[in-house]
């Protein structure tokens, strides 16, 4: 499943493309939102490893416009809840994830990117 | 005790293109069951596993850890990825399954952040031109054909722990005699990285 927790985890590494690499853009992104049990502690713990801006901008592609445009200082149980949310429980089924630098294209089909290079893309 | 994930939603038309989980597969199972403890004491939020095949493992430890804890899996092999997916639901666990090679794209955003890494490579001593072609073709001869000394895939993996183990990450790998385990225990001693043979492997062995 392609949520926003793996999309901020996910950068292009085909060869030589090194810089302006993260975040992919969303093309086409066919979205459903499914229950995930909230576990406070879990997406407290990520938050350090989350890089919020590129979180906040693919949610806002995906229509969704409940995070502040800047991390807040102030983690109360209601911001953990909407991050919760966002990170978990919207998952882009179809579509795809184009590279800002390379213009690489990594398929999503039935949930699953499809991150493979072609051999003379290998680093 | 841990029950060994429900995989009973794959068929043997499955197995002609995805790894069967065999005795291999139970000994990590077991190795990961008897670190059940210390593994929620050490609290992981970023699982890692590479060559899911089935998702049988990820799934177990899924049973293991809960939801503190994000499980990615990478596989060379697209209906491995599926298959992964499916298990993952068949047992009630969440697993991001990505289609790629070893950690492919998560490599700069988890710098050093993994903090449960799991492999059982395809260590099969194998000629090195039948492990390329095996991982080129991404189908189940992928998940056994190791190169010379069946190391081909696992050294590449070897040299890039430091870039992605966290502070406190430990790394699971599925290893034969002849991979040269206390070689692989020498290299891992000499990247700084304190490693030890499974109690529930030596039993196989003795």
């Amino acid at each position: 499943m392609v949520r926003l927790i793996t999309h901020n985890l996910l950068a292009c590494h085909a060869k030589g493309c090194t810089t302006n690499n993260f975040p992919l853009r969303l093309q086409d992104a066919a979205v459903e939102l499914r229950d995930a049990e909230f576990n406070a502690e879990f997406v407290r713990g990520f938050l350090p490893r989350l890089e919020w801006k590129a979180l906040v901008g693919a949610a806002r592609e995906l229509g969704d416009k409940s995070l502040p445009e800047e991390m807040p200082e102030m983690v109360d149980e209601e911001f953990l809840q909407k991050l919760h949310h966002v990170l978990l429980e919207i998952h882009i089924d179809e579509g795809a994830m184009v590279c800002p630098n390379c213009g690489h294209v990594y398929p999503i089909a039935n949930g699953i990117p499809n991150m493979l290079l072609a051999e003379h893309e290998i680093a | 005790m841990i029950p060994t994930p429900d995989l009973s939603h794959l068929t043997a038309a499955d197995y002609e293109h995805v790894y069967e989980p065999a005795e291999d597969t139970f000994i990590l199972l077991d190795a990961l069951e008897q670190d059940a403890d210390e593994l929620r004491e050490v609290k992981p939020r970023v699982c890692l596993e590479i060559g899911s095949g089935s998702g049988c493992v990820s799934s177990f430890v899924g049973a293991i850890l809960g939801n503190s804890c994000l499980y990615l899996s990478t596989d060379i092999n697209p209906f491995a990825a599926s298959c992964t997916q499916r298990t993952a639901r068949q047992n009630k666990r969440t697993i991001d399954p990505i289609v790629a090679s070893l950690a492919g794209p998560l490599r700069t955003r988890l710098h050093r952040n993994i903090d449960l890494l799991i492999f059982n490579p395809p260590y099969v001593p194998t000629h090195d031109e039948e492990a390329y072609s095996a991982q080129s073709t991404a189908d189940l001869a992928g998940a056994w054909a190791g190169g010379a000394s069946g190391m081909q895939i696992t050294d590449v993996l070897l040299n890039d722990l430091d870039n992605l183990l966290s502070p406190t990450g430990r790394f699971y790998l599925v290893a034969v005699k002849q991979n040269d385990v206390p070689g692989i225990q020498k290299r891992m001693e000499e990247f700084g990285f304190r490693s030890e043979v499974s109690d529930m492997a030596l039993q196989i062995l003795d």
